[in-house]
């Protein structure tokens, strides 16, 4: 088992980590000693102050608009419209002068009725009292999801092409390959919790939505920067809102959805907008999704203390229940045999490991711990350490980021981002990399893997103050047959050939 | 449409047992829904403790019983009548006067009336299930002057009716909604999982139907009511009790417990039905495993590439196609037989025979989407056939699944008896010009459906009747299809999906009388064609000619899926290089499908969604396949370019195709 206290401390402050190099951090003062590649990822800053948020609570702009002097039956059929049967009991309720007594009376009946069966539920499943904007902030995976300018971030599977969906409910694309960067607006696309390119596929983006799921076709040929709304397929499904988590699988023919509301998990048929629900008793809805890389397994996550994971060729599960708390993230190793996971109030990472002989495996074992950790340095002592609030396992299976939670009272405990070297064979291993430091006062909202890079790995950071940078790591794969050549740094070769990897066998 | 030839192996040993399970489980069930609607038709909520004792009282009557024996017989019946009307490639009505011609169709006025007669065994079973004023057809009259005398108990006849009304419509929108139509799903669940995911749909879904067709009935029955009930009475010689309301009245249709008791039957008879659709269609539909190669000669027809290259029956066809789809996906020991060589000689048989059934797929569809673009002119309406009686011949041979508008002309009766006298008059008909100036909508109605009654009541004991509808029947004249498996089975698969236009007969030189009576047909239709209602009967519906189009698409889809995952794996698995030798047809034949498919988007109407239905039973994703197909060709060529990159450069391609093939791998796609 590795542990934080195996890492090289922290950097201080002032200092940036800039990129991986023989197998250490390099850092400096600015990010403008970076090594150049082919092309440079375009670092970004969407400011907060720039982005306006939609301010609009769903019944706010109902009392200005919706005219009082309508008959009590057009009034009726809008409650039950806009707010179902509990809207239309309610609007009966609240006008005793105008309707029967016995109605209203009834009425607030069963809308008391109503209310204590729906707290019974909420009490079963406590996240079913949250506000719907409060639920996708509880489950994404973006750490501070309602108070950050940059709400998802994904990169293309296979070219250099990435969308970022912003605050203002905004999702804009930048590829390497044409000057235009789209921005997409759409009537539905408001708290977008995720995103996800299709594989296998140009131009399909799919963005879960408030209340819907978007899928959005983008010309990549085309040179509009506004995309007119009707590029975007709405799937919905009632029930099934907030959608906090999509996946696609790596085939690129389906698209499950995941809601915390809807104890279903969907799986569409994008191109034919048809959906089956997978649902199973227990758990309260389902908060993340993901795929396995190979396209045999998905895991889904629930608000409760479970998991499930998916078998894709006839859909069973296998249930899977955690003692602490529910399941915060998750990854899956390239190969998709190993499952990576950490769970709500423990500081360790757990993985689970699947192989195609039947039984699979009997219990999760716990690979690192990530208790604090105290370093002491020049300032004074630093601790680092907490909980996971998510997890990016590189294409390669070489690097594992692990972004944690810090203590939001505190200031100089901010949310901190780990990396480790993996291997896989003989046996797995986590060994220890490094932190990664960002200006100061500044810290990582989100963060992701470039799908395709060519020296190693890429990570791209989605930091607080709304900057978005790329951190590269060199390495050659141990798994490449051809040794690539590295960019620049190539004059370190003899050091790089004559250092000892580090490896420190502590589980 | 399952049991056209009793010869195959595959009806005998898996579509009929998989028929008998689902029948027998669907009269498994029947007590369950029995004893619900036994439970509900006993409700009153003031008294719990009777309805329960009531409830309990009535399950276990032996009138029950007889009503379970007698329901078990209907659901047989109707599952034999769906096993027969079932198809995996729904039947398009281009016009409106197909669909009329589709619902007065002989075979389907037998489904509408056995239908109408098995609904109201089912009322008569809930009726005398609920008991009380609904129990007999008389009883007693109540009235002062015809006392000793049998009066009409109304509500008895009134539910009655309604379990006709229902039948038939339930018939009726089978047609409409293509209930009959199997859809296989994405997304493979065992049985009972996905019987247990879907049955809330299918109980609201009988709920909401049967409150559509309770108001249709209403409605009916308040304006005609009386013709019945006059002619029963009549008939039995009851007398018509005075002394409470009609039920044709306002007063007498008020009747909340009526409405309820008619509503819970109705929902009743709609929710078995379905129960038994719905479970026939998920056994159907389970994926069936094919070997892919046998040791034993004897089983040698049982195999994959045998089986796929089998045009009957349409369902093994479809299966064998979705096994390959998911065995090239998900199974690594059976991708190593396909690529496999035979033992003596050293051919690789089963990749040949699969790489070239799946090709011939997509050709196929290529020159079916060649044509139709070519018969339809830009604005999406058809071309005045004499300008392009060329490209109306080749249209009426490919576009099969349109066949109810198009076929009739060239063929009309193909699809029907083939002995029969009529099939030397159309062939005449055929090869004079006569039929020429008809555009195919304006045609068939004229002669089709007359002798196509006729016909088919002149002959029902010829092994085709049954069958009519069945678009690959249709299919079997049609040249394209066996021209192109004709020269795959010589060899190599055509590089083109250049037309061969079949040897056109309209060279001949037209007599006189043939020229006139053209005239007088084309003076005919001119009249005919001003007269608004004519017009709103024989205009084309919109989308259906292109929903027509790609009616059977799931295979390609599933052609296009197994080919690109197939390639895409002989990239490590293929240990002695027999995909690189097709690889070239492949690309080929799905660029150029992709230019097909494209051209086709752009017309007017392809690219438009139809607006999803709510709750139906029928299953509408053959309405969206087009899209489906578009979806699946992208991706299979990516799959295929991702896998291989660079080395795509080294494929024989002509110039215009490695353009494209560029696009996909820059991504532009």
């Amino acid at each position: 088992m590795c542990s934080l206290a195996l890492f090289p401390p922290p950097l201080l402050d002032g200092e940036i980590t800039l990129y991986e190099s023989n197998n250490e951090l390099v850092s400096g003062t600015s990010a403008s000693s970076c090594p150049k590649q082919e092309w440079d990822p375009p670092s970004l800053i969407f400011p907060r102050e720039t982005l306006k948020s939609h301010s609009r609570p769903e019944s706010s702009s109902k009392s200005a608009f919706l005219d009082h002097k309508d008959t009590l039956w057009m009034r009726s059929a809008g409650a039950w419209r806009d707010a179902g049967l509990s809207g239309l009991l309610e609007e009966i309720a609240n006008r005793p002068d105008e309707v029967p007594k016995w109605l209203s009376v009834g009425s607030g009946c069963m809308l008391a009725l109503l209310r204590w069966i729906s707290s019974f539920h909420g009490s079963l499943f406590p996240h079913l009292t949250l506000s719907s904007e409060a639920m996708v902030a509880e489950f994404s995976q973006v750490l501070k999801w309602s108070d950050g300018a940059v709400r998802g971030f994904a990169w293309h599977p296979h070219t250099d092409k990435f969308a970022v969906a912003l605050l203002d409910d905004t999702i804009r694309i930048y590829n390497s390959k044409s000057a235009t960067s789209p921005t997409l607006k759409h009537r539905l696309q408001r708290s977008v919790s995720s995103l996800q390119w299709k594989p296998l596929c140009a131009s399909e983006l799919a963005v879960a939505c408030h209340n819907c799921l978007l899928v959005w076709h983008i010309d990549p040929t085309s040179l509009s920067t506004r995309p007119s709304s009707g590029c975007a397929q709405v799937l919905s499904h009632p029930g099934h809102s907030p959608v906090t988590s999509i996946a696609w699988s790596p085939s690129g023919s389906l698209l499950v959805s995941a809601s915390p509301v809807d104890t279903a998990m969907l799986v569409w048929d994008v191109a034919i907008e048809s959906c089956v629900p997978l649902q199973r008793v227990g758990g309260g809805g389902v908060t993340f999704l993901s795929w396995a890389p190979d396209g045999g397994r998905v895991l889904a996550a629930t608000p409760s203390a479970l998991f499930r994971v998916w078998e894709t060729r006839m859909w069973t599960c296998e249930r899977w229940p955690c003692l602490k708390g529910r399941l915060q993230t998750g990854c899956w190793s390239p190969d998709g045999t190993r499952l990576l996971f950490s769970v709500q109030n423990e500081m360790v990472i757990y993985a689970l490991t699947f192989s195609d002989s039947p039984g699979g495996p009997k219990a999760a074992s716990v690979v690192a711990d990530l208790s604090e950790t105290t370093f002491s340095g020049p300032n004074g002592d630093v601790t680092v350490g907490g909980e996971v609030q998510s997890l990016a396992w590189d294409p390669k299976g070489e690097r594992l980021a692990v972004l944690m939670k810090g203590v939001s009272e505190a200031p100089e405990r901010p949310a901190v981002i780990a990396v480790f070297r993996t291997r896989t064979s003989p046996a797995f291993e986590l060994l220890p990399c490094g932190f990664i430091k960002g200006e100061p006062g500044v810290e990582p909202r989100l963060m992701q893997f470039h799908p395709q890079f060519q020296h190693g790995a890429l990570l791209t950071l989605c930091w607080s103050n709304g900057k978005i940078t790329h951190l590269p790591f060199y390495f050659v794969s141990a798994g490449a047959t051809t040794a690539t050549c590295l960019p620049h740094h190539t004059a370190k070769g003899t050091e790089f050939s004559s250092q000892l990897l580090y490896t420190d066998h502590s589980s | 449409m399952f049991s056209v030839k009793q010869s195959s192996w595959f009806m005998h040993k898996v579509v009929r047992w998989r028929a008998v399970a689902s029948f027998a489980w669907s009269v498994l069930l029947l007590p369950v829904t029995t004893s619900l609607f036994v439970f509900l038709s006993q409700a009153s909520l003031l008294h719990p403790i009777q309805w329960i004792t009531d409830s309990l009282c009535l399950l276990t009557a032996s009138s029950t019983m007889f009503s379970l024996l007698l329901l078990s017989a209907v659901v047989l019946v109707i599952g034999i009548f769906i096993q027969e009307y079932c198809t995996v490639i729904p039947s398009i009505p281009c016009s409106r006067v197909a669909l009329l011609a589709k619902v007065l169709h002989p075979r389907q006025c037998v489904h509408s009336l056995s239908h109408c007669s098995l609904g109201m065994l089912v009322t008569w079973c809930a009726a005398v299930t609920i008991g009380g004023r609904y129990r007999t057809l008389s009883h007693p009259c109540s009235e002062s002057e015809n006392v000793g005398q049998m009066c009409l108990n109304e509500y008895h006849l009134f539910l009655l009716l309604a379990g006709a009304f229902m039948g038939y419509s339930h018939s009726l929108l089978g047609v409409v909604q293509n209930m009959n139509y199997v859809a296989f799903h994405a997304v493979q669940q065992h049985k009972y999982m996905h019987f247990k995911g879907s049955l809330p749909r299918v109980v609201k879904c009988s709920a909401v139907q049967s409150l559509y067709s309770l108001r249709n009935y209403i409605v009916l029955y308040y304006f005609f009511g009386y013709g019945p009930r006059l002619w029963i009475s009549q008939i039995l010689n009851l007398q018509l009790d005075g002394s409470s309301h009609f039920l044709d009245t306002v007063a007498g249709l008020l009747d909340f417990s009526l409405l309820y008791h008619l509503w819970i039957s109705g929902t009743f008879l709609m929710l078995t039905w379905f129960i038994t659709v719905f479970l026939f269609r998920i056994y159907v539909s389970e994926a069936y495993s094919f070997p892919v190669q046998s040791t034993f000669t004897e089983d040698a027809e049982m195999c994959l590439p045998k089986v796929l290259s089998c045009k009957e029956p349409m369902v093994m066809k479809f299966l064998a196609l979705q096994d390959l789809a998911l065995l090239s996906q998900h199974s690594p020991v059976r991708r190593q037989e396909v690529f496999s060589l035979s033992q003596p000689g050293g051919h690789a048989h089963n990749w040949n025979a699969i790489s070239r059934e799946c090709l011939s797929l997509l050709t196929d569809l290529t020159q079916r989407l060649v044509a139709h673009h070519d018969a339809v002119a830009s604005n999406g309406r058809p071309k005045s056939q004499g300008s392009s009686s060329d490209a109306k011949s080749v249209t009426s041979g490919s576009s099969a699944s349109s066949a109810v508008e198009d076929l009739p002309k060239a063929y009309p009766s193909v699809s029907k008896t083939p002995g029969s006298v009529f099939l030397r008059s159309s062939t005449v008909g055929l090869n004079s010009p006569m039929t020429a100036p008809f555009t195919p909508d304006l045609d068939s109605p004229f002669s089709s459906p007359v002798i196509r009654r006729l016909t088919a009541q002149e002959d029902p004991a010829s092994p085709w009747f049954g069958s009519v509808q069945s678009p690959h029947v249709m299919r079997r004249g049609p040249k394209l299809w066996s021209a192109s498996t004709d020269s795959m089975v010589n060899g190599s698969p055509p590089d083109s999906p250049a037309l061969s236009p079949r040897s056109h007969p309209a060279s001949e030189k037209p007599s006189f009388l043939t020229q006139w009576l053209q005239n007088r047909k084309e003076q005919v239709k001119g009249f005919l064609a001003k007269r608004a209602l004519v017009l709103y009967l024989f205009n084309k519906l919109p989308e259906a000619s292109g929903q027509a189009l790609f009616a059977d698409s799931q295979a390609h889809i599933w052609a296009l899926e197994g080919l690109s995952h197939l390639v895409a794996a002989s990239y490590t698995e293929d240990r002695f290089g027999v995909v690189q030798t097709t690889l070239p047809n492949i690309l080929s034949s799905m660029l150029m499908l992709l230019e097909a498919v494209d051209r086709h988007f752009k017309l007017p109407h392809a690219s438009s969604k139809p607006s999803r239905a709510t709750c139906s039973m029928g299953d509408s994703t053959h309405k969206t396949l087009r899209f489906a197909l578009r979806a699946a060709l992208k991706t299979a060529l990516y799959r295929i370019t991702t896998t291989f990159g660079e080395h795509l450069h080294a494929v024989q391609m002509s110039a215009e195709h490695r353009k494209r093939m560029q696009q996909f791998l820059e991504y532009k796609e």
